[in-house]
C-alpha cells in the first residue's frame, strides 16, 4: 500500500526548510520572517514524524516530539507577534530594518 | 507510479509552490493564507504517513490557532498591509544562495546515508492513537516533556498579554 520511499520525504522537507530560510532571511516585514520560522518547524515536524513512520511505528517517541514541538511553536508564535504588535504600537513599524534601536 | 505516489507529488507541489508564495508574496494577509495552504498540504502528508492524530493537530493548532494569530497580527499592524517597497530586502540573493546551499548540503548529506531509499515497514496491529494517549501521561515514558511544554505555554500565554497590553503604567 505505501510504495513512497523515505528519501521523497526527506527532500521535500529540506526544500520545505531551505524556502522558510530564504524567507527568514530576506523579507522585511518581521510578520513574515515569523512566517518563514513556521514554515522551517513543519519542516522539521514532517521530518520527525518521517522517521517515526520509517523507524520504528511500535514506539511513538517521534510523535511525542513532533507534540513538543507543536507546542513550542504555538509558544514562539503568540509571543513573537506580541512583541510585533507591541513595537507597532511604540515606533509605528513592523519592518526589520527600521527596529534598530538596540543596534550598535 | 501507484496512487500513493501520484498523490504525494500532488501535495508535494502544493506544499513547495505555496511556502514559494509565502516567502515572495508582497501582501501580508495573503502570505497568511498561503502559509494555511502550506498547513493543510503538510496534514495531508500526516494523513499519508498514518499519523492520523498528528494530521487532526496539525489542522486544530497550526491552522485553527496559529495561522488565525498570524492573521490577526496582519490586521492589527494594518499600515504595512500594503505596503509600497520590495518585499524583500536587500540581501535577498545572498539569501537565495544560502538557502540554496542549505538544500544542497543537506540533500548530499542525506544522500550519503544508507537508509535513504527505505521502504516504510508494516504498521503495528494496536491502535497508535491510545498508544499515544498513554506514552504522553505515563511517568516513565513523556509525563514529564508533557507537563513542562503545558507550562511553557502558560508562560507564554501571560508572557504576550504583558507584553502586548498598552495600557500599563510606565
Amino acid at each position: 500500500m505505501n510504495s513512497i520511499p523515505i528519501s521523497w520525504y526527506l527532500v521535500l522537507s529540506a526544500g520545505l526548510f531551505s524556502l522558510g530560510l530564504f524567507g527568514v532571511l530576506a523579507r522585511k516585514n518581521a510578520v513574515a520572517i515569523l512566517l518563514g520560522i513556521e514554515l522551517m518547524l513543519n519542516a522539521v515536524n514532517l521530518n520527525l514524524v518521517t522517521f517515526w513512520r520509517y523507524n520504528n511505528p511500535a514506539e511513538m517517541t517521534g510523535q511525542v516530539f513532533a507534540i513538543i514541538v507543536f507546542a513550542v511553536a504555538a509558544a514562539e508564535v503568540a509571543v513573537g507577534l506580541a512583541l510585533i504588535i507591541s513595537i507597532y504600537r511604540n515606533r509605528n513599524t513592523v519592518m526589520a530594518d527600521d527596529i534598530d534601536l538596540m543596534k550598535w | 507510479m501507484t496512487t500513493m505516489q501520484v498523490l504525494f507529488l500532488i501535495f508535494a507541489a502544493i506544499i513547495l509552490g505555496s511556502a514559494f508564495k509565502v516567502v515572495t508574496t508582497k501582501k501580508m494577509i495573503h502570505a497568511a493564507f498561503w502559509l494555511i495552504v502550506v498547513l493543510f498540504g503538510v496534514a495531508a502528508l500526516y494523513a499519508m504517513l498514518n499519523a492520523g492524530f498528528m494530521a487532526m493537530v496539525q489542522v486544530v493548532v497550526y491552522v485553527g490557532a496559529i495561522a488565525i494569530l498570524f492573521i490577526f497580527a496582519v490586521m492589527l499592524t494594518r499600515k504595512e498591509l500594503l505596503d509600497k517597497g520590495p518585499a524583500l530586502n536587500d540581501n535577498k540573493s545572498i539569501a537565495a544562495v544560502l538557502s540554496l546551499l542549505s538544500f544542497g548540503g543537506l540533500y548530499m548529506l542525506l544522500r550519503n546515508w544508507s537508509g535513504f531509499m527505505n521502504m516504510a515497514p508494516a504498521l503495528p496491529e494496536t491502535d497508535m492513537v491510545e498508544e499515544l494517549g498513554t506514552a504522553l501521561v505515563t511517568p516513565d515514558m513523556y509525563l514529564l516533556p508533557f507537563e513542562i511544554a503545558s507550562v511553557l505555554l502558560l508562560a507564554a500565554l501571560i508572557g504576550a498579554v504583558y507584553v502586548a497590553n498598552e495600557a500599563r503604567s510606565e
